[in-house]
């Protein structure tokens, strides 16, 4: 401990200490190592995406515009359109499907909060691939629901469902519910309970309960949870690459493609920056408009 | 009360089926002796007994651990005083430095991944264990940081000034009152860190070199090749490592 903190700095108010000191010395290993393996590669993929790719690969360094010219490709942008498409879809999905548990969570008593919320995060501690491989042993053509169908003689021949879209819409929302749940479940547990039943001593509709009441009171965590469900949702590479087929590429398996396979490193740098310039443009932007209020509260 | 309609408690319900339905199937089938169906053709532990043979697995496991281990123990060192770091000498832009030490919660993995093995390549560093290590502590750090944090901020600061008060030095203070009450939040996130290290694909994905195959990558190359009965037993096998870590970790940090 080298700047020792004398008792009195901190006994006027705990959270306000007064903020002139340089930042202690403990700090420092820290920083170092998240400035290398994180500041400053993402710095250099930035150099990089103005740079050209050589002709087995690498980084030639002339600087060219070239690469973010060629992100708006009709080809790339169709791919960029379908990722933020299939991403808004399971945010809305994740949506519809938490707000009911979380709403009843959140009015539970206190002690059958937790176990309901332990319920809802252990099947999220169950590793990625593992949860991804569950719905392709599900949805593949030989798969458990075509066996069951076909065993009930609902189905003559099988359905496809694994290799399209609406398979990586699944996989998304059966990967990314919890971060939705959370979120949700904080927010409508602060939610006054008085503010609903006036609403309905007034002669609400359950619809204009929801609507106008319910929904306004808990936008912080529909917020927080459409943001930790969208960010990962977009860039998401696992999904798309182990359900989704040649036809439903999206932005994480066009980086991996360009990086891995193509060795343009250049034009998969410029594709990277752009993906997640725009997503944190969006957040803050959003943020923003809101207010400091609508300020989401992190995790739940 | 508020009104109570039943229709949100079924819906909570079907929402755990949902969560619960394809990890109970997962597992359930690993027991199945059929190798190519999905229907029941009686029960078998014969996939169990193939992966206990699979040489190339209990490499990826062991190389697991060993990438595991390593970067939750630097992760933890650099977490824990960068949390006392923050939370006792507060600093002006203090703000800035707290919000870029969060940036690798909030930017797509895949950028992550991709930006490292890029700066890895650039710097010459072969790609190996080492460089998956090196990557598995840079996202858990903040991890730790957070959780450590937490709690540092939940004890009453006046238990060390009463030892400063007592004629105790600042490190002794420090080590003799402060750390022991860490230790519960420290094992929490040590708990965590070492599992979230166990289940990364992407970052290990873009930085792992040849002959670095971790649990995940060998998992990910099992799926990509071919859906086998023996990936089911695999993965009832990481359902209940992966669940006993993090509920470990959980009972940890409650305390």
């Amino acid at each position: 401990m080298n700047s020792p903190t004398r008792p009195s700095d901190r006994s006027e108010c705990s959270g306000e200490a007064p903020a002139s000191r340089r930042p202690s010395r403990l700090l420092l290993p820290a920083l170092v190592w998240l400035g290398l393996c994180l500041v400053l590669p993402l710095f250099l993929m930035l150099a990089i995406s103005f740079a050209s790719r050589g002709t087995y690969g690498g980084v030639v360094w002339t600087l060219t515009l070239a690469n973010y010219a060629n992100v708006v490709d009709p080809l790339y942008v169709r791919i960029f359109a379908r990722s933020v498409g299939l991403a808004t879809l399971t945010t809305l999905l994740c949506l519809a499907l938490g707000f009911p548990i979380a709403y009843y969570i959140a009015r539970l008593p206190p002690r059958l909060q937790g176990i309901w919320l332990l319920l809802v995060m252990i099947p999220f501690w169950t590793n990625f691939l593992v949860r991804t491989y569950a719905w392709i042993f599900i949805l593949r053509a030989e798969g458990l629901l075509n066996t069951v169908l076909a065993g009930l003689g609902l189905i003559g021949s099988p359905v496809d469902v694994l290799y399209s879209e609406t398979a990586i819409v699944i996989g998304l929302v059966y990967g990314y519910l919890p971060f939705m749940i959370l979120p949700l479940y904080a927010a409508v547990e602060r939610l006054p309970v008085a503010l609903v039943e006036a609403a309905w001593d007034l002669y609400a509709s359950r619809w204009a309960v929801f609507w106008r009441v319910i929904v306004p009171l808990t936008k912080p965590g529909l917020v927080a949870g459409a943001i930790l469900v969208f960010i990962p949702s977009v860039g998401a590479f696992i999904t798309p690459d182990l359900m989704g087929g040649a036809r439903t590429m999206m932005i994480g398996n066009l980086i991996q493609h360009e990086f891995l396979v193509a060795r343009d490193w250049p034009f998969g740098s410029a594709i990277g920056l752009v993906l997640m310039a725009s997503v944190l443009l969006g957040v803050v932007t959003y943020l923003r408009a809101e207010g400091p209020g609508a300020r989401p509260a992190a995790g739940g | 009360m508020v009104r109570r309609t039943p229709w949100l408690l079924s819906a909570s319900v079907a929402n755990l089926c949902f969560l619960y339905a394809p990890i109970l199937v997962l597992i359930l089938f690993s027991f199945n002796a059929s190798r190519l169906s999905a229907a029941w053709q009686g029960f078998t532990l014969e996939w169990y007994r193939l992966l206990a043979e699979d040489e190339a697995l209990r490499l990826s496991v062991w190389n697991s651990l060993l990438v595991a281990l390593v970067s939750t123990l630097v992760a933890t060192g650099l977490g824990v005083c960068a949390a006392i770091g923050l939370e006792r000498h507060p600093f002006r832009g203090q703000k800035v430095v707290e919000s870029a030490m969060l940036l690798p919660l909030v930017i797509p993995e895949i950028m992550m991944g991709v930006s490292l093995m890029l700066f890895f390549l650039l710097v010459k560093l072969p790609l190996s264990l080492i460089t998956v290590t090196i990557g598995h502590a840079a996202f858990n750090l903040p991890i730790v940081l957070v959780i450590v944090r937490a709690r540092l901020r939940k004890l009453d600061p006046s238990l060390e000034e009463a030892a400063r008060d007592l004629g105790a030095t600042p490190w002794q203070a420090f080590s003799r009152v402060t750390l022991p009450l860490l230790v519960p939040a420290m094992w929490g996130s040590v708990l965590l860190a070492f599992t979230i290290s166990l289940d990364d694909f992407i970052v290990t994905f873009f930085t792992a070199g040849p002959g670095s195959t971790t649990l995940p990558l060998y998992v990910y190359s099992m799926v990509k090749s071919g859906v086998t009965p023996v990936i089911n037993a695999l993965s009832a096998i990481l359902v209940v490592v992966s669940m006993t870590l993090i509920g470990a970790s959980l009972a940890l940090q409650r305390r």
